[in-house]
């Protein structure tokens, strides 16, 4: 099996999109000539021609009202916008158009867009380059939302969120792009349906939920955690609307306490959402509360002071401990 | 409509003319929440959109677009449903009608029009975008996206902007910033074109040139229709308060519509009015006919296949409903 970096595995499931349905088109800001910022649409544009992958005027709102018109004349879209702040000037597109767009017009209009955003922190980029959209996008009715963690789940996800028949906001977490793994993009992953979570590492003492880059940083924490003989279970989140609230279920059940790792602000994050899920399906069961651990309720700070907003190994380890410790009354 | 044919472009005025004026009453009466009336308008409305090939064109509307609905031979009654608060973007297909439903958001469609005919062009369909917007509109960011966008892709959209005067209460001179809307075109490197906006003929012959530029691969256009909203802005406006009866007197005397008339006989115009009362009468019966969509379809369309979590909140909605 060939080692693919998320960003090898995104370009191909891009290809394989592609080869597979002729009325897929991919465009976004230089994502032709050059192949993207991050390389992620490299070489479609000569394999594919110009009308099939193609570059946009500098025009965030543009592009995605654009799409809107392209999946009303019944092509499948997949636009991408260069960086996550600037998704901000295409709300009013994505949220008053094209999530709404299928519901008004009472399905006659679907909109099989997937909208990239290359998304999140830690790579110590320039203002507006460093955003968490998840919960902004999750709060809008007619919207799906999905973060890969990884290469195979990248490729996967890609997939299946293209293969979708409603709008899917896929948020591609920057800091695992050059992250290398290991999997055949040819062999079928099995088929899970939009909004299942996923197990990554099984455990019994307590369960991190995350997606995106926090993944790999909770399971480097139960790594640390195996080694003080404490065992934990790791949930990749992926779909983070519709939420896997029944996969969370199951997996807190067993281990009774819970926390949820996220990169964005604290309030009104998608932690809250979780941790509500997770306590009203499980609130016969918790030890503990919920515990959040979350970029705080600042704006994205200049890359000096990243590590600082983060959550790194030791937040997330001490509300492990914090909720292993907890004693009611 | 192949050539510009006067008594059944009146005819379509008269009968928007006419349902326009019925659903004030309806208003009036309690029957339509809120209304945006489009007397004054018709002529830029009905020209344009009888110029369309509705086998393969597709309009965008904005809400004040009656006409074209009627030229265009929408169902009246399942587009005008909209106004009574059943359905946000009415009952109609609107891939069958080949409209869409319309948009509250000023500016916004414009670039739907724009994906669409880059998508017609892909296809090689021949079909064309029209495009309905205000000078209110020509303000908005979208607006410009749009229009650059048509032009670096030398796509076939026809931009079609009613120049009405008024954007709720502000005057075009306060809100068109060079005075014109069309001169903004030659900036795109596309054809821009000023035409009365009062006369249906000049309407339709200049939105078929567009049509026939942009299916000859010659790229989009903007007409800048001048015209003037008769009415309010909306059944909830009062224009007492930003302009005069004088002026909106003085632009009685170009109503579209007796223009029109003034090329007609006698008994064209009767027969106009005859048909027009029919379709009101049945468009009214229809209207008043309609009744709330069941409480499921709260849920229906949200996606393709409801979620999860959304058939629980149904499940929800049902279990109080019943309750």
């Amino acid at each position: 099996m060939p080692e693919l970096s998320l960003q090898q595995a995104l370009n191909l499931a891009l290809c394989h999109a592609c080869e597979d349905d002729d009325r897929v088109l991919i465009f976004g800001e230089d994502v032709g000539t050059l192949g993207g910022v991050f390389r992620v649409t490299d070489g479609l544009q000569a394999k594919f021609g110009e009308q099939r992958v193609f570059d946009t005027p500098l025009a965030e709102s543009g592009i995605v009202g654009m799409a809107v018109g392209l999946a009303m004349a019944g092509w499948r879209p997949v636009p991408e916008i260069q960086f996550d702040g600037f998704a901000y000037p295409a709300i009013d597109q994505i949220v008053n158009q094209v999530a709404r767009m299928h519901y008004r017009s009472r399905g006659a209009l679907p909109m099989p867009i997937t909208l990239r955003v290359p998304s999140f922190g830690g790579i110590k980029a320039p203002e507006h380059h460093g955003e968490s959209l998840e919960a902004l996008f999750a709060h809008v009715p007619g919207l799906k939302v999905v973060s890969p963690s990884g290469p195979a789940e990248g490729y996967h996800l890609l997939r299946q969120a293209i293969d979708d028949p409603d709008p899917v906001i896929f948020l591609e977490p920057k800091s695992r792009y050059w992250h290398r793994e290991s999997f055949g993009p040819t062999v079928p992953a099995p088929r899970m349906p939009v909004g299942s979570s996923r197990v990554v590492r099984a455990g019994t003492h307590a369960t991190l939920i995350a997606w995106g880059a926090m993944v790999p940083r909770c399971l480097q924490v139960a790594e640390l955690a195996a080694e003080d003989g404490v065992s934990l279970e790791v949930v990749d989140l992926r779909w983070l609307k519709p939420i896997d609230a029944d996969g969370l279920a199951e997996s807190v059940a067993r281990t009774r306490r819970a926390v949820v790792v996220h990169e964005a602000p604290l309030t009104a994050g998608l932690g809250a959402e979780v941790s509500a899920l997770v306590t009203e399906r499980c609130f016969a069961e918790l030890r503990a509360p919920v515990q959040r651990v979350t970029g705080y309720d600042v704006p994205y700070p200049a890359g000096a002071l990243e590590d600082e907003y983060l959550p790194g190994l030791d937040r997330i380890l001490t509300a492990v401990q914090t909720t292993l410790e907890y004693r009611r009354g | 409509m192949h050539t510009a044919d006067l008594a059944e472009l009146h005819r379509l005025m008269l009968v928007a003319r006419r349902l326009d004026e019925e659903a004030i009453a309806l208003q009036r009466q309690g029957a339509i929440p809120a209304y945006a009336p489009s007397k004054g308008q018709e002529a830029a409305q009905v020209g344009s959109a009888a110029a369309l090939d509705t086998t393969r064109d597709f309009g965008f509307p904005n809400y004040r677009d009656l006409g074209a609905a009627v030229a265009m031979g929408v169902d009246l009654v399942a587009y005008l449903s909209t106004h009574l608060n059943i359905w946000h973007g009415g009952l109609y297909d609107a891939n069958a009608a080949r409209l869409a439903p319309f948009n509250a958001v000023v500016g916004g469609p414009v670039t739907h029009a724009v994906g669409w005919a880059m998508g017609a062009k892909l296809d090689g369909t021949g079909g064309v975008a029209i495009s309905w917007f205000g000078d209110g509109a020509s303000s908005q960011g979208d607006v410009h996206e749009a229009m650059n966008f048509a032009g670096v892709y030398r796509l076939p959209v026809v931009f079609f902007c009613q120049n009405n005067g008024w954007a709720i209460s502000l005057p075009t001179e306060r809100q068109v910033a060079g005075g014109s809307v069309a001169a903004r075109a030659a900036g795109y490197g596309m054809a821009g074109e000023r035409v009365d906006g009062n006369d249906v003929v000049a309407v339709f012959e200049a939105t078929r040139r567009a049509l026939d530029r942009a299916r000859a691969g010659e790229g989009p256009t903007v007409i800048e229709a001048m015209t003037y909203r008769l009415g309010p802005h909306s059944t909830s406006d009062d224009p007492g308060r930003y302009r005069s009866l004088a002026d909106e007197r003085a632009w009685l005397d170009d109503d579209p519509i007796p223009r029109a008339a003034a090329g007609l006989t006698g008994e064209q115009v009767a027969a106009a009015e005859e048909h027009a009362a029919g379709v009101v009468a049945r468009v009214r019966e229809g209207l008043l006919a309609l009744r709330p969509r069941p409480g499921e379809e709260l849920f229906t369309h949200v996606y393709r296949e409801p979620t999860g979590a959304l058939l629980a909140q149904q499940r929800a909605w049902k279990e109080a409903a019943d309750a």
